[in-house]
């Protein structure tokens, strides 16, 4: 028997795809509002701590905790990334064998520009990090690149952190519907719950900022960026962004994804961008 | 080369207020590679902070104590303009000295 | 003629088979954990973890299971290789139901 659809069963199939596309969860047609998001961020935190001053989110468990942050301003007069920071102003100077130097691949010379990444990258349709962008100089100048979780990434981004302290997260998100998914892409990594402990990057810097996680006073996540690269005492050395995700994803059971995965740079985009306004900081230094 | 000796002493009064950052593997001698033999033990053992030829400040050091110490201490004496030497030798016998001015 | 044997019955009946079967030079299955049965574990508990994988949301635990279970199967432990094949299993779906609800569960968390 062969069903032809006479004109009221048209009407009915219509109405009934109509009433399954108004049954789309409500987050596929949403369209992210960074700036609306960037607003609320900030209020959170400041409504939380009120007597945190805004630029000093930046500084982590500092802005949390006095006893710690006694013992941080003396150590900053003698900073233990002192050599670490040395090592990388030494390499940035360092030319290449073909001649050229990390400057080249820079604007303004690669000096002070450290609050402008990540950055969407609209001919390549990515997020571009400054960890990325610098092992890209090397490849495009026939250098291996360095391993995102080692030291010489680390000194590197703490030089370029140095030379932009002070200056404000200028993070831009350009109208591009790419770079509005990378943003959210970020933010929803951000709040979801991995690893077998079920954390999320917010459950311990959102909802437990100044809290404790056994001997660490958690940082929160409004300009936790800033600081970075940060040298841990923990680490006995400097280590990167990618380091920093990747042994917060293994500390709660999740396998960390490789450094430099689109989640990771997508997810350092949305943190800078909703820090945008407070001033860099790093490179920093931890317990 | 540079010092492996970053320090600073500064006069307040009758005491001077000495910080100072060394930079040093401090190995334990417990820490395996990538290999999983041990990295040998190589940290500082003796450091010691002279002024006007009297010994200040001397730390007997073993394998307790981490990478690139930091060091803060006062002493009673010390002028502004005087010198402050400050050296360490480790149990591979290596050395490193430097002396700076009181500020 | 149909065979309803106990399950003491049939120990009883393979342990009289034993010195045969050790004559004959091969090895017993015993009622406990076999390799066939440790191989299908073990199987199950790598898929579920690949799917884990492709959800880009596996658990160090998980990995870490799967490596116990082959090193007891490796031992010829084969109890305790069904047994840690298994707890991967439950790990790794746990992963993925983790990552499924958490779709749409991280707007719960969301500041607003």
């Amino acid at each position: 028997m062969v069903l032809v659809l006479t004109p009221p069963r048209l009407v009915l199939a219509a109405l009934a795809a109509l009433a399954l596309s108004a049954m789309q969860p409500a987050g596929a047609a949403e369209q992210p509002d960074p700036a609306a998001d960037a607003k609320a961020f900030r209020n959170y935190f400041v409504r939380k701590f009120p007597d945190v001053k805004l630029e000093d989110f930046v500084n982590g468990p500092y802005a949390l905790n006095e006893d710690m942050r006694r013992q941080w301003e003396e150590k900053e007069q003698f900073p233990p990334y002192e050599f670490s920071l040395e090592m990388g102003k030494e390499m940035f100077a360092r030319a290449f064998p073909n001649g050229r130097t990390y400057a080249d691949c820079f604007p303004n010379q690669g000096v002070g520009i450290r609050q402008n990444y990540p950055y969407f990258d609209d001919r390549e349709g990515k997020v571009v990090t400054l960890e990325l962008a610098l092992n890209r100089c090397r490849e495009t100048n026939g250098e291996k690149p360095f391993s995102y979780l080692g030291d010489e990434m680390a000194a590197l981004t703490a030089y370029m952190a140095f030379t932009s302290r002070g200056k404000p997260f200028d993070i831009k998100i350009p109208d591009d519907p790419r770079a509005l998914e990378a943003y959210q892409n970020g933010k929803r990594y951000f709040y979801t719950r991995r690893g077998q402990l079920n954390f999320s990057c917010a459950t311990c810097h959102v909802q437990n900022p100044g809290e404790r996680m056994r001997a660490e006073v958690l940082a929160p996540a409004l300009g936790i960026l800033n600081a970075m690269p940060i040298y841990r005492s923990d680490w006995g050395g400097m280590g990167t962004i990618s380091r920093r995700f990747t042994t917060c994803n293994s500390q709660i059971r999740g396998v960390p994804l490789a450094p430099q995965d689109e989640e990771y740079r997508d997810l350092e985009y949305y943190l800078s961008y909703v820090s945008n306004g407070l001033p860099i900081s790093g490179p920093g230094a931890r317990p | 080369m540079a010092s492996s000796i970053r320090v600073r002493a500064t006069a307040n009064g009758e005491i001077t207020d000495v910080q100072t950052l060394i930079q040093h593997p401090m190995e334990s001698g417990f820490v395996r590679d990538a290999k999983g033999g041990f990295i040998p033990a190589h940290f500082i053992q003796e450091l010691t902070f002279e002024h006007d030829g009297r010994k200040v400040f001397v730390a007997d050091w073993g394998t307790a104590v981490s990478k690139d110490p930091y060091v803060k201490f006062s002493f009673k004496g010390g002028n502004k303009g005087d010198d402050l030497k400050v050296s360490w030798i480790d149990n591979k016998g290596e050395t490193d000295t430097t002396t700076v001015k009181i500020q | 003629m149909t065979m309803i044997q106990s399950r003491a019955q049939m120990r009883l009946s393979i342990f009289s088979l034993i010195p045969v079967l050790l004559i004959a030079g091969t090895a017993s299955a015993s009622a406990a954990g076999s390799e066939t049965d440790f191989r299908a574990a073990y199987a199950a508990a790598e898929a579920a973890e690949q799917e884990a994988g492709r959800l880009r949301n596996q658990w160090t635990v998980t990995a870490a299971a799967l490596a116990d279970a082959k090193t007891a199967a490796g031992k010829g432990d084969f109890d305790k290789a069904i047994s840690s094949a298994k707890e991967a299993e439950a790990l790794a779906k746990a992963s993925i139901f983790q990552a499924t609800s958490e779709k749409e569960a991280w707007k719960d968390l969301e500041i607003r």
